[in-house]
């Protein structure tokens, strides 16, 4: 019966588990992963570009500066002092005649003297911070500078006469040299597009790493997801497959402990539980055979009381009387350890249940007690127990006419629900206080009394337990409740199962 | 006055039993195994059993099944404990033709014993109908209180005679189990009706009926049973 709804709670679960898949393990580490391979590619990327850059401007701009200077120190010394225009000129010319390749311009200035090695250079690579700095500092100046697409390194230096007594003597004559670095760029460019294509290849890879990891990962936790369910589902005996020594194999491991540990007390509690039923069983049967013989005597007993003397006569009609509530008992018992044994069988017949039950009334003498509300003969059948379902309404109405009041109503009626399971619905209700709220809960509990005195009444104190019973073996529910308008209502809904094949009475 | 054999192995029920039913009338016999209650069969002859079925030594089962082989006529009563449900099945399918569960009071037991008997002594003669009725290959003498198949007489326990007869008094007719069972076992309406599926079982294997398609005692699937008389 908890079947069906453990089965729609699942459902309702699986739903559950599918939307939060997007911000799930695998997505993270995705994520996560990337992120990591996109960061150490970039930084990676930035420290070794920017020392490389560094690197390979330094050492172009030294070999220049170094070149620069030994023309200037060989050249210089044959210049005549104080220089004119055209030998300045040639002066430019030789110095920029140094680099074979021929792509380095010389600009050289003495006084109001300007000449350049190549005829008409505008030399707009010179700007007036390198000119000053030349103007104030013996030492050699250059300048890295950026014109549109073109980076040319610019170097200055004052061309100085070897040391006379009075320290260095400048000799007024300033040389500056522009060198374009296209190759530099060009490595710079190849340097950018090298770390670029590392950090596809490192992001791609970072991504499938991410997914194996995931994969990894996510295997043992999804077993270990399924085998919870198994567990909650009532499979005990469900254990993981542990592999490898990482977290997760530990977590499988001290999940089948904990499986093995609930299975175990689980186990133990059902063997405590079944060892008391079986006692109480078995005290049942045993108390039987004496019954039996006790049963057997109570009509002679019955009988000759009359002929006894008083005393006699009360005690052994007493005997009598007791024997027989104690038969019945008994039986109560007998029958309750079936249930609980789940040896309880239905023997299933299709029959009208109107009938049955103006039977049950009938045999019982309480056809004029109760007011029966029932459907025409034949109008409403179904496949019952006939013996439990007699035993159902025995109890209800029995029970209504013991602790209600007149009138008792017995009403019959099939519940009409589209689409679902046809379910004949009897009704049992009385005319009295009703069950008090505290009570309500607990009378289909075995010998629950509800006053705190435990009065012995004519049922055994087991007849709502049974008829409870009864009544779930049919897969049926019962239900108390107060009336509104005063009294109590026992429900009972049975289903009528008229569909189902028999295999009784088969040829 | 009616012979009953009590076989009964707790020495406190069998003496309580045997007073009871010897008050209400009887003749009994207690036995208490069934091997001793098997013997006592020849010498007391009985005209009802009352068969306890938990035995020591023999099964009541086996008795059961040993005083069939003897007499197919003979009514026997089971007793059992309730929920014993194979054992009564089984004890149906033995051949006993009812059964009462213990602890049983004394008026139920006689009740009991008066309806089998009263199986076994057949319907009260009614005038203007015949007294042997054929069916194809099937008569019954309803007065006589026998049945032939192909002219040979066919032995039938009481309940399984009561059944034929009552079926067979209106052809065609469907009758429900719960009916059966008051008409032939003076049942109520609720008692159990594996009496009446093991009684037809019996009954169809003691007439020659093919199990598959019965020519006599058809099954009204979710109904009953009727008697098909063509």
């Amino acid at each position: 019966m908890t079947g069906s709804a453990r089965r729609s709670s699942g459902g309702s679960l699986r739903a559950r588990v599918r939307v939060p898949q997007l911000r799930g393990l695998r997505v993270r580490l995705v994520v996560a992963f990337t992120l990591v391979a996109v960061l150490t590619a970039a930084s990676t990327g930035a420290l070794t570009f920017r020392e490389a850059r560094t690197g390979v401007l330094q050492q172009s701009q030294d070999a220049v500066i170094k070149l620069l200077r030994a023309q200037v120190g060989k050249l210089a010394p044959e210049l005549d002092f104080p220089p004119g225009e055209s030998e300045l000129r040639r002066f430019a010319v030789d110095v920029a005649g140094g680099e074979p390749s021929g792509i380095w311009r010389v600009l050289v200035d003495y006084g109001d003297l300007s000449v350049t090695s190549a005829p008409d250079d505008p030399f707009e690579e010179l700007t007036p911070a390198l000119r000053s700095a030349v103007d104030t500092s013996p030492a050699t100046v250059f300048q890295r500078v950026n014109s549109g697409d073109h980076t040319a390194l610019v170097v200055g230096m004052s061309v100085a006469y070897a040391p006379s007594e009075a320290g260095t003597v400048t000799s007024g004559i300033q040389v500056f040299l522009a060198v374009p670095q296209t190759n530099e760029r060009a490595y710079v460019d190849a340097l950018v597009a090298a770390v670029e294509r590392a950090t596809v290849a490192a992001l791609a890879l970072a991504v499938l790493l991410a997914l194996l990891a995931a994969r990894g990962v996510l295997r043992p936790v999804r077993a270990l997801r399924r085998a919870t369910r198994s567990i909650a589902e009532g499979r005990l005996d469900t254990r993981l497959a542990v592999d490898g020594s990482d977290e997760l194999a530990d977590l499988s491991h001290t999940f089948n402990e904990t499986a093995a540990a609930l299975e175990e007390s689980v186990a133990e509690l059902r063997g405590m539980e079944a060892r008391a039923r079986r006692f109480a069983a078995d005290v049942s049967h045993e108390l039987r055979t004496p019954l039996a013989a006790m049963s057997a005597v109570t009509d002679v007993l019955d009988e000759d009381a009359d002929r006894l003397d008083a005393d006699t006569a009360t005690a052994v009609r007493l005997i009598s009387e007791e024997t027989v509530k104690l038969a019945r008992l008994v039986d109560d018992l007998m029958e309750i350890s079936r249930f609980d044994a789940g040896a309880a069988v239905l023997h299933l017949d299709e029959i009208d249940l109107a009938e049955s039950l103006r039977r049950t009334l009938a045999a019982r003498a309480w056809t004029d007690l109760v007011e029966a509300d029932l459907p025409p003969p034949d109008a409403l059948r179904g496949r019952v127990d006939p013996r439990r379902l007699d035993v159902v309404v025995a109890n209800l109405v029995g029970n209504a006419l013991r602790h209600g009041a007149r009138p008792v109503r017995l009403r019959l009626y099939e519940d009409e629900k589209p689409g679902a399971e046809r379910l004949a619905v009897i009704e049992v209700l009385d005319s009295g206080p009703g069950i008090p709220d505290s009570v309500l809960p607990h009378v289909f509990e075995r010998f629950y009394k509800s006053d705190a005195a435990r009065t012995r009444t004519e049922g055994s104190g087991l007849g709502l337990a049974i008829t409870t019973e009864n009544v779930r073996v049919h897969g049926g529910t019962v239900r108390a409740a107060n009336r509104p308008e005063g009294g109590a209502v026992f429900t009972v809904r049975l289903p009528l199962r008229r569909d189902e094949l028999s295999d009784e009475g088969r040829p | 006055m009616p012979r009953v054999l009590l076989i009964e192995d707790d020495r406190a029920v069998r003496e309580g039993v045997a007073l009871a039913l010897r008050r209400q009338g009887h003749e009994v016999a207690a036995a208490e195994t069934g091997e001793d209650g098997l013997e006592r069969l020849r010498s007391f002859r009985p005209d009802v059993v009352v068969l306890d079925l938990m035995l020591p030594g023999m099964s009541g089962l086996d008795v059961c099944r040993g005083m069939r082989a003897l007499d197919q006529t003979l009514p026997i009563l089971m007793a059992t404990a309730r929920g014993d449900d194979e054992d009564i099945v089984v004890g149906l399918e033995a051949g006993a033709d009812d059964y009462v569960v213990k602890p049983v009071q004394a008026r139920v037991l006689e009740a009991r014993i008066r309806a089998v008997l009263r199986r076994a002594a057949g319907a009260p003669a009614e005038g203007g109908i015949p007294k042997i009725d054929t069916y194809g290959d099937l008569s019954i003498d309803r007065a006589g209180l026998s049945v032939a198949r192909q002219g040979t007489p066919v032995a039938l326990a009481p309940s399984e005679l009561r059944l034929l007869l009552t079926l067979s008094a209106s052809p065609g007719q469907v009758f429900s189990r719960q009916q059966l069972l008051e008409a032939v076992w003076e049942h109520s309406y609720h008692g159990d009706a594996r009496l009446v599926d093991a009684c037809v079982k019996r009954l169809r294997a003691k007439m020659g009926e093919p199990p598959r398609e019965p020519r006599y005692i058809q099954t009204v699937r979710g109904f009953g049973y009727r008697f098909a008389s063509r």
